[in-house]
């Protein structure tokens, strides 16, 4: 059996009674790029909350790499290794992709070896090696405000990459883009599952199709559903609560 | 740091330096004594400016409790010179009141080093024990802001209040002398000056590396997206506890080095007006600049001599009209307005509303010049 590096064991996350997620038990190999698709509401977004530390599961326990994360600050869950990209990007407008980069890929992110930092070599290599990676070689130094959606998006990927976690939680990455720009995420992606873990939330069934190999459906809070695409799209529950009726 | 950078530092200290010298070596000509001391109070305000700006500015932290710190700064060297009696006697307020012994806490005052650590100290640990327990609980914005002014109103009551132990409403005034030297002496005030404009070089060098490099960029970070910073492994609580304390630390020496010149420090710099005050400053001159921040507060307070010499009546209607006027019409103040104008001294990229790819946007730019050919 493979090593997990993400295992939730009967999570119930209640917001006033109403249950986000409901038992959910979920858990993913080292190494795999997982999607999880479910309808709105499905609880996609709080189960991303739960593993990042943002949401305190109300019972149940999460652990990333065997660890359990009850009660771990954000941040702290950030250094083990789990990095978060969100639905719109949130990535900082008023400093250069350069900038955006360098802050995330920061080894000692305390504040006084930050204050003191002097600036490795190896650092802006490999700062300016992203940079490529995400297509941004021409326009490292402007603000990064008037970069365009796919390229914010593009920067947000870069900037998990730098912080160089086991595990990267993407939510819907492709979320208005144009075709070709999907690919070119969906490629980004392809190529960080070689080193990384990646859970990607996505509703688009077209880019599920480009990088899933395994996709987990959500429905209520739990899990509906787990298989290949393939699997997935026959499935008659999964295409009653989600999929809708296949179309000709 | 490549070539350039270099460079800039170095252009930016020969600046920084010859305003120095200037204020130094030329204004003490040009001024009498009066206005000499007027521009060094002025200075020393604008010491205070950097360090909101610091917080305000580039952390996004608008704190509406400057006054505390900077009063604190003021009683803290004050008690020092209060001091300077004959041996067994008592400041003169104290006897007024019956007191016939000196406070254990006014003790160690009697030191020069231990009162001037304490303009530093006792602010910014003040400042870093509120902005702990302050940030720790994720407690910001508007909800700061109103904290701060809460502690300004028990600082202010505080003060105001205890007549034997700082002489009330009158505050402590009447300084006779400072290491032998008679500190109304015009020699000892310009000694002041020169202290003054060298701390302000000081602080502003300070604040400059704290606002540039990583450092700086996780300041803006945290002003702009706080919980982002989190989930890339920071903990905004410590850098915000840090530089919090920085700032009123400065406020603590900006307050000794205004009471010096003043003659006086009183609760009245822990009213809340006088908070606010600061914050309009830093607002004129420009928020999320250090230049900024200084021009601002010698522009209000000069133009508050001014009007206040010539029609006293409607100075405070003309600080109000300021503030709106910067609110409504010049949000990034007056520096922030002539970035925008792009002049050559102060060049930054351009900010531009429309079509913004048109004319950042490198590929475009470079078509456009192998089109031009």
């Amino acid at each position: 059996m493979k090593a997990k590096i993400l295992e939730t064991e009967n999570v119930t996350v209640s917001f006033d009674g109403f249950k986000a997620l409901r038992n959910l038990n979920f858990n993913m190999d080292v190494g795999e790029l997982r999607v999880v698709i479910g309808p709105n509401g499905a609880g996609k977004t709080t189960f991303l909350d739960v593993i990042t530390g943002k949401v305190q599961p109300t019972e149940g326990r999460v652990l990333f790499k065997g660890k359990n994360l009850r009660r771990i600050p954000e941040y702290k869950i950030a250094r083990l290794g789990i990095g978060r990209k969100f639905q719109t990007p949130r990535i900082f407008l008023n400093l250069t992709p350069r900038e955006n980069l360098e802050l995330t890929a920061n080894r000692n992110k305390n504040v006084f070896p930050t204050l003191f930092r002097r600036p490795a070599s190896a650092e802006v290599n490999s700062i300016a090696g992203l940079l490529e990676t995400i297509g941004l070689t021409d326009k490292p130094d402007i603000a990064a405000g008037l970069l365009s959606h796919g390229e914010k998006q593009r920067l947000e990927i870069g900037m998990l990459v730098a912080q160089s976690p086991d595990l990267l939680l993407v939510d819907e990455p492709v979320a208005g883009l144009t075709d070709e720009e999907t690919e070119n995420v969906g490629e980004l992606l392809l190529a960080l599952a070689q080193s990384h873990s990646i859970l990607v939330i996505e509703h688009d069934m077209e880019f599920v199709r480009q990088i899933a190999r395994q996709v987990t459906v959500l429905h209520e809070g739990s899990v509906l559903f787990e298989g290949t695409i393939d699997e997935v799209q026959n499935d008659p529950r999964v295409i009653e609560v989600y999929l809708g009726k296949p179309s000709e | 740091m490549n070539k350039r950078g270099r460079r800039g530092v170095l252009f930016e200290v020969g600046v920084v330096v010859a305003i120095a010298l200037f204020l130094i070596v030329i204004m003490p000509l040009v001024l009498s004594g009066f206005r000499l001391t007027l521009l060094g109070r002025f200075l020393a305000l604008a010491i205070a400016a950097l360090g909101i700006d610091l917080i305000w500015g580039y952390t996004g932290l608008l704190s509406l409790g400057h006054g505390v710190f900077f009063g604190l700064g003021g009683y803290a060297i004050a008690m020092h010179l209060k001091l300077q009696v004959p041996q067994g006697e008592l400041p003169d307020f104290m006897g007024l009141y019956g007191g016939t012994e000196l406070p254990w806490f006014w003790q160690p005052f009697h030191s020069f080093p231990l009162a001037a650590i304490a303009v530093v100290l006792i602010p910014g640990m003040l400042a870093g024990i509120l902005g702990y327990l302050v940030f720790r609980n994720r407690i910001r914005g508007v909800y700061f802001s109103i904290l701060t002014q809460a502690a300004t109103i028990v600082f202010f009551n505080f003060f105001n209040g205890q007549q034997k132990l700082f002489n009330g409403t009158n505050g402590l005034i009447d300084y006779t002398t400072l290491f032998g030297a008679t500190v109304s002496d015009s020699k000892t005030q310009f000694v002041f000056y020169v202290l003054t404009v060298l701390f302000l070089a000081a602080t502003y060098a300070l604040c400059r590396w704290l606002t540039s490099g990583i450092f700086g960029n996780v300041l803006l970070a945290i002003r702009d997206d706080e919980p982002r910073m989190r989930f890339s492994g920071y903990n905004p609580t410590d850098y915000k506890v840090l530089v919090f304390a920085i700032s009123g630390a400065i406020a603590g020496i900006a307050g000794a080095f205004y009471t010096v010149q003043s003659g006086s420090v009183s609760p009245r710099a822990m009213d809340i007006a006088f908070s606010i005050e600061m914050v309009i400053w830093v607002a004129v001159g420009g928020r999320a600049s250090l230049i900024g921040a200084v021009f601002g507060t010698l522009l209000v307070n000069y133009a508050r001599t001014f009007f206040s010499e010539q029609f006293a009546e409607i100075w405070l209607f003309f600080q109000g009209a300021l503030f709106l006027i910067v609110v409504t019409v010049l949000p990034d103040g007056i520096v922030g307005w002539v970035r925008k104008q792009n002049f050559r001294l102060f060049r930054r990229p351009t900010e531009i509303s429309t079509y913004p790819s048109l004319e950042e946007n490198i590929e475009v730019e470079h078509e456009s010049q192998n089109t031009r050919n």
